[in-house]
């Protein structure tokens, strides 16, 4: 086609979506991805009619259910998890704005929130004797942060990618180093060194709002306020940013993500775009802080450390980083499964879930499906079966955290009294036979899955299971290993190319 | 004769002791377009890299109407009017094709992120006017990136039609002087043809002036008003097409000896 044959160039009228195009054509080949997408039937149309719902709406949907939450859970403690998990989401998005957004690895990014805790700390309570209002604190502390990551942006200027990322963290070792030694700077003791800022002397004040105070407890347990006050600043700071990402800044920060010197060349000031990334996030996570030193009623230097910062990072990459949403989701998965991990009855449901549904995930439902689980469970009873006539003490042993599922499963793994050096062997056979998975194929590796479940499930029983507190790290790095294999660009993340 | 709209007044280019460009001068009158040729490693992407400002010229200096750019930070001189493609591209591939065209956009236009918090209806108009500036940018190509393609990440895109992107990007920043380096390079011979009627047709609907980097001699010949021939960062040659063509030392820094010109 030559362009004389074409309309004006003005708006066209083929704007219209054409009917369909024909099997091979130009366009359909174009728009054979998007159809390998969308699902057919009723299920298909479903998830089109979730995918056409505005941000918004989802955002609505979220936020009240989120609201709705104490009403069915008293617990204090299901109501502290929901508002560390929506912190979380806060500073999921702030960072998400510097790393998603701006492709800046910024390692610094924790000590931002820190700064505003302190902030937050120093100026409403008797560290100073200062006591500002909540409304006036928050405004100030979120300028100091966005003028504090407009400087610890500067860097950005001339370093990018691994070497900013290494700046950075000098400048978050920094923060650490001057706030643990901060009780005698310059002859002042300003951040009250390695015992923070806190306790009956101190008396950080919990936010006061509208004429309220905000105490931190009522009657001994979590105040649900705090759950509230931390999903309207989520609620807002979301919409605030998504304005932004759609406006000519957030194209121009995509834009620096994808090709800097383009960006720069196409006329945008590239400089000035990154410090504007690094004051966006930096103010979030700043405002953040406040709600942490608040509701703990004072800051401590060890709150601010690096498996904080890692943590966040695994939110951002695992949800989807670039994506709002996705961030969230990561958030909400890596918060929630931290907390379920704690608790050893909890964390057998969650362990045998995941290989369900993974099993399910890789082989549908299939002859295969069938086989691993159908001889999983029949391998199970037979070394039970031998272990049990050979000594009653193979598996009779004691059973880590008590529910149904344990009740069921002791006729089927063994649990024995003492394992002595076994501990190591399985442990170690068990990544080795993992390692092993991924080099067989076909029914090999179908065959191979049999004996590797089970002894996944002795070593979960066994050794895994009486050290909840390493375990539930190696059982979020497992999920983040296999969640980046399956999809790079994370749970919601949208599929990116690097080179092509 | 027509207003020089940019001017080299004798500049050089040295990375440490190579001379990249040397002592180079060089005008495009407002209006005209310009064909740089030469062997590779000439100096015409280094050419192109001091006129945006990706480089400073060690000595000499650069006049873009009437002003010199000489320093200036590239996103300033793109302000002032003069936008480039590359030789190798270098589109935004993850983001859709009209928000590559929308992001060009940044340099003339205003809003600010407080603006964007609050979605004032100034910034709102704006939006709207930028998005009918992408709209119009890409419908100058046809029907080779309208409809269905706008909201298709540039990666999907076949080469042709990311060359394409690339010009209607390079427009979007409103340019007065437009820099166009290889843009029929690794195209067919229709594709090439249809580069050809385009650039002048950017020339004559688009009102912008053309300086071009191009080595299919077919496409030269076709828009040229006037040829620069460079060879180890000196100009040797300059005129019409047909001057340039059959100047001896042009033929020589091509073919290295003193044989017949064929063409």
């Amino acid at each position: 086609m030559t362009d004389a044959e074409l309309p004006t160039p003005n708006v066209p009228d083929s704007l219209t979506e054409p009917a369909g195009p024909a099997v091979g054509q130009d366009e359909w080949v174009a728009r054979h991805a998007e159809r390998r997408l969308l699902r057919g039937g009723r299920l298909g149309a479903v998830e089109e009619r979730l995918r056409a719902a505005p941000w918004w709406a989802w955002l609505t949907v979220f936020v009240c259910l989120a609201a709705l939450l104490p009403v069915g859970f008293s617990s204090g403690y299901v109501r502290r998890v929901a508002f560390d998990t929506v912190l979380y989401m806060l500073l999921a998005l702030g960072l998400n704005v510097v790393v998603g957004w701006g492709g800046l690895l910024d390692l610094g990014y924790i000590a931002f929130y820190g700064l505003g805790a302190y902030c937050y700390a120093l100026l409403s309570s008797n560290q100073f004797d200062v006591h500002l209002p909540t409304v006036a604190t928050l405004p100030i502390v979120v300028v100091v942060g966005a003028v504090a990551g407009w400087l610890i942006g500067l860097p950005s200027w001339r370093l990018s990618g691994d070497y900013l990322a290494i700046v950075t963290l000098f400048f978050f070792q920094i923060f650490i180093v001057v706030v643990t030694n901060g009780d005698h700077l310059f002859g002042h003791n300003v951040t009250g060194g390695s015992n923070g800022i806190g306790g009956v002397d101190a008396n950080v004040r919990p936010f006061n709002l509208f004429g309220h105070d905000l105490p931190v407890a009522h009657s001994g347990s979590f105040n649900v306020a705090y759950l509230y006050v931390v999903l309207a600043f989520f609620a807002v700071v979301f919409v605030l940013l998504r304005f932004v990402n759609e406006s000519r800044i957030g194209r121009a920060w995509r834009s620096l993500r994808e090709d800097p010197l383009a960006a720069e060349l196409m006329g945008m000031p590239v400089n000035w775009l990154k410090l504007l990334a690094f004051s966006f996030g930096a103010a979030v996570a700043a405002l953040s802080g406040t709600i942490f030193a608040a509701l703990n009623a004072g800051v401590f230097p060890t709150t601010f450390a690096f498996p904080l910062l890692i943590t966040v990072y695994t939110m951002v990459i695992l949800g989807g980083s670039g994506s709002q949403a996705g961030v969230i989701v990561g958030a909400i998965v890596v918060n929630v499964l931290l907390e379920l991990l704690r608790d050893a009855g909890n964390a057998r449901y969650v362990f045998y879930a995941l290989i369900v549904l993974a099993l399910f995930g890789v082989y549908r439902l299939s002859v295969r499906l069938a086989v691993v689980l159908g001889g999983t469970i029949a391998l199970g009873f037979v070394v039970h079966g031998i272990a049990s006539a050979i000594a009653k003490s193979n598996v009779d042993g004691p059973a880590n955290g008590e529910n149904w599922l344990i009740d069921g499963l002791r006729h089927w793994v063994i649990v024995p009294r003492d394992l002595g050096p076994w501990k190591q062997i399985t442990y170690v056979a068990l990544i080795g036979v993992i390692l092993l998975l991924t080099l067989v194929r076909g029914w090999w590796r179908v065959a191979l899955l049999v004996p590797t479940l089970y002894l996944a499930a002795f070593v979960w029983e066994n050794v895994m299971l009486t050290a909840p507190e390493a375990t539930r790290f190696i059982i979020l790095g497992a999920i983040l290993v296999s969640v980046m294999i399956a999809r790079p660009s994370g749970i919601l993340g949208e599929r990116r190319v690097e080179i092509v | 004769m027509a207003e020089k709209l940019l001017e080299l007044k004798r500049v050089s280019m040295a990375f440490g002791g190579l001379h990249v460009v040397n002592e180079l001068d060089l005008h495009v009158d407002e209006g005209e377009i310009v064909s740089v040729i030469g062997p590779n490693g000439a100096g015409k992407t280094t050419l192109f890299n001091l006129i945006t400002g990706v480089y400073e010229p060690t000595e000499g200096d650069i006049v873009f109407a009437g002003r010199s750019i000489k320093g200036m930070d590239p996103h300033k001189i793109t302000k002032l009017g003069i936008a480039r493609t590359f030789q190798t591209l270098r589109l935004f591939l993850n983001m859709t094709v009209i928000e590559n065209v929308m992001a060009a956009a940044f340099a003339h236009t205003r809003a600010g992120a407080f603006r964007a918090m609050l979605r004032t209806p100034g910034m709102r108009r704006e939006e709207g006017e930028i998005r009918n500036l992408a709209e119009e940018r890409l419908a100058f190509f046809g029907q080779r990136l309208m409809g269905y393609r706008w909201n298709q990440p540039a990666y999907s895109l076949s080469y042709a039609n990311r060359r394409r992107l690339e010009i209607a990007r390079a427009t979007a920043t409103n340019p007065r002087l437009l820099l166009l380096d290889e843009p029929a390079a690794g195209m067919n011979p229709t594709e090439t043809h249809e580069i050809s009627e385009l650039i002048g047709k950017l020339r004559d609907e688009g009102g912008y002036t053309i300086l071009v980097i191009e080595h299919d001699m077919h496409v030269v010949e076709g828009i040229s008003d006037r040829v620069v021939a460079l060879d180890h960062g000196v100009k040797i040659s300059e005129g019409s097409f047909e001057y340039v063509a059959t100047d001896e030392r042009v033929v020589e820094a091509y073919l290295g000896t003193k044989a017949t010109a064929t063409k």
